[in-house]
């Protein structure tokens, strides 16, 4: 390919980022071209499950009617668990999936919701081309023109980096820093299928109805914790760990999530399912702390999670709506006809992504807790095990209670205060 | 089949690989791991399990099975890790679920 013979745009990575950007451009009649490494559009992205529906609405008003995706959220769930027993607050709105109205919630498979949505980026006029891995970028004069890819040269005004939290790619042009094991999490999963009739009796779903569940204190105190999303036909369970602190925990993650499938608590959820995949994929943990400084340089700008757009804030976790939200805005600072590297750090506010992201940026300051992940799980679980207990013995008072179960997981008040306020500021 | 706990191997078995065989994507200098690496974190942290020492205390690595996380890759201290790329177009793991 000859350097005339150019496209407006080259997008690496036809993820969610990718695509939405890919979509609104080529609605825009510009001439884009998507490069995927796997052989169709998801095959290489693993979601824990569950996807904000607004975003896919910023794509175009009505695009989630017909979208690949799973259940209708409207259950949503906190388990604190340690070895045997748990406690589960169970939010229940039925107002998440009204007659009529966009869910706020759907849970999501990738590979399937992915391929969709790329074929919906196909015939707005986007080119995909999948089985092809970038190699590296082009540059000249210090400026990106382009992609080797497979031996060839692909040359565009702009390229865009959708590819993913490793982002080999927005690393070598200098953008992205290293990852470090202490502020990401690598998260496992089986899908285990069932039939979405006993996923219904035992989550108390209406049809198409779904729940999110997310389990604190399964990581034997590493920092992580579990995931349920049921889909339409299958359950995505999984757990996530920080890699820096699984490392000298002395078991393998694998072996700590195959524990949690025989919890007490989870195992009835998934009891005669027959797992059908095992995923894994990293995750940012950092939120707002975790964008890079610089999102673009000349001829290059980078999207999704390879720009860090991910938030835990321990009840609810986001990434493909800020992917494609990210997307979007990068398609729009194109089209602007300005600068786009500028434009899109400015529609990335407009758009609310980053006022977003900061707004929450204190949990992260709560989530660093140690506490968090097993201790306080235990102190949860104690107490209630001393207020449902009933026997000979005569009962000691609550406060006593709590008392003896914060001494048994050697705790001081003190701590407990100083997490309490820390907690209350961060949140 | 009811729930159990599965062991990583058979897990993988699950999944569809095409394997690279003429280019592995990730590479190791067994010497490093053996003689600048006391911590290994990679026999913890991969979730294939795929990182492990054999009798002799040797690292033994087979990249048939990655599920391409880049865990590995980023606590791997010791650089015995000497090459991680993403598989080739087309090769590695594809999800049928994701």
């Amino acid at each position: 390919m000859s350097e005339e013979d150019k496209f407006d745009v080259i997008i690496i990575g036809a993820g969610p980022a990718g695509i939405a950007c890919a979509y609104t451009l080529a609605k825009d009649g510009r001439n884009v071209l998507v490069i995927e490494r796997g052989t169709t559009a998801g095959s290489k992205n693993v979601t824990g499950g569950r996807f904000y529906t607004y975003a896919l609405d910023l794509v175009e008003p009505g695009l989630w009617k017909d979208a690949a995706l799973e259940r209708k959220v409207t259950h949503e769930q906190i388990m604190m668990m340690d070895k045997k027993t748990s406690i589960t607050i169970d939010y229940s709105n039925p107002s998440f999936n009204r007659e009529g109205e966009m869910p706020q919630s759907f849970t999501i498979l990738r590979a399937v919701f992915d391929e969709w949505f790329a074929a919906k980026a196909e015939e707005a006029g986007a080119v995909i081309a999948c089985g092809i891995k970038v190699d590296g970028l082009i540059e000249k004069d210090g400026r990106i023109i382009g992609v080797r890819a497979g031996g060839d040269e692909m040359y565009s005004d702009l390229v865009v980096a959708a590819d993913g939290v490793n982002s080999m790619i927005a690393r070598e042009a200098g953008l992205v820093t290293e990852l470090s094991g202490e502020t990401i999490g690598v998260g496992v999963k089986e899908v285990i299928e069932l039939p979405s009739k006993t996923i219904e009796e035992r989550f108390h779903l209406k049809p198409g109805e779904g729940a999110s569940l997310l389990m604190l204190g399964c990581t034997e105190g590493i920092h992580g914790g579990g995931f349920l999303y049921t889909n339409n036909e299958s359950i995505s369970l999984g757990c996530v760990f920080t890699p820096s602190e699984a490392a000298h925990n002395g078991r393998q993650i694998h072996d700590i999530f195959q524990d949690l499938k025989m919890h007490p608590s989870v195992y009835p959820l998934i009891e005669g399912g027959k797992t059908v995949e095992y995923g894994a994929h990293l995750v940012r943990e950092e939120g707002y702390r975790g964008i890079p400084k610089k999102l673009y340089r000349d001829g290059l700008i980078v999207i999704g999670e390879a720009a860090g757009f991910v938030l835990n804030i321990g009840y609810t976790i986001r990434g493909i709506d800020l992917a494609i939200v990210s997307g979007v805005a990068a398609a729009r600072a194109v089209i602007s006809g300005k600068n786009p590297g500028p434009e899109y750090l400015d529609e990335l506010k407009r758009i609310k992504l980053l006022p977003t992201m900061k707004a929450v940026d204190g949990y992260f300051d709560l989530l660093e807790i140690p506490r968090m992940y097993a201790a306080y799980p235990k102190v949860a679980t104690g107490v209630f095990n001393k207020m449902y207990t009933v026997g000979t013995d005569v009962p000691v008072s609550i406060k006593k209670g709590i008392w003896s179960v914060v001494k048994e997981n050697k705790l001081s008040l003190w701590q407990l205060a100083k997490d309490g306020i820390r907690g209350f500021r961060s949140i | 089949m009811s729930i159990q706990p599965i062991e990583a191997a058979e897990l993988l078995s699950l999944n569809r690989f095409n394997v690279d065989e003429e280019e592995p994507h990730i590479v190791l200098d067994k010497e490093i791991c053996r003689t600048k690496c006391k911590e290994k974190p990679c026999l913890m942290v991969c979730p294939a399990v795929l990182y492990k020492l054999d009798k002799t205390g040797e690292m033994t690595f087979d990249c048939a099975g990655c599920l391409e996380c880049g865990t590995c890759r980023v606590v791997c201290k010791a650089k015995g890790i000497t090459k991680w790329e993403y598989p080739r177009g087309t090769f590695g793991v594809s999800y049928r679920h994701g």
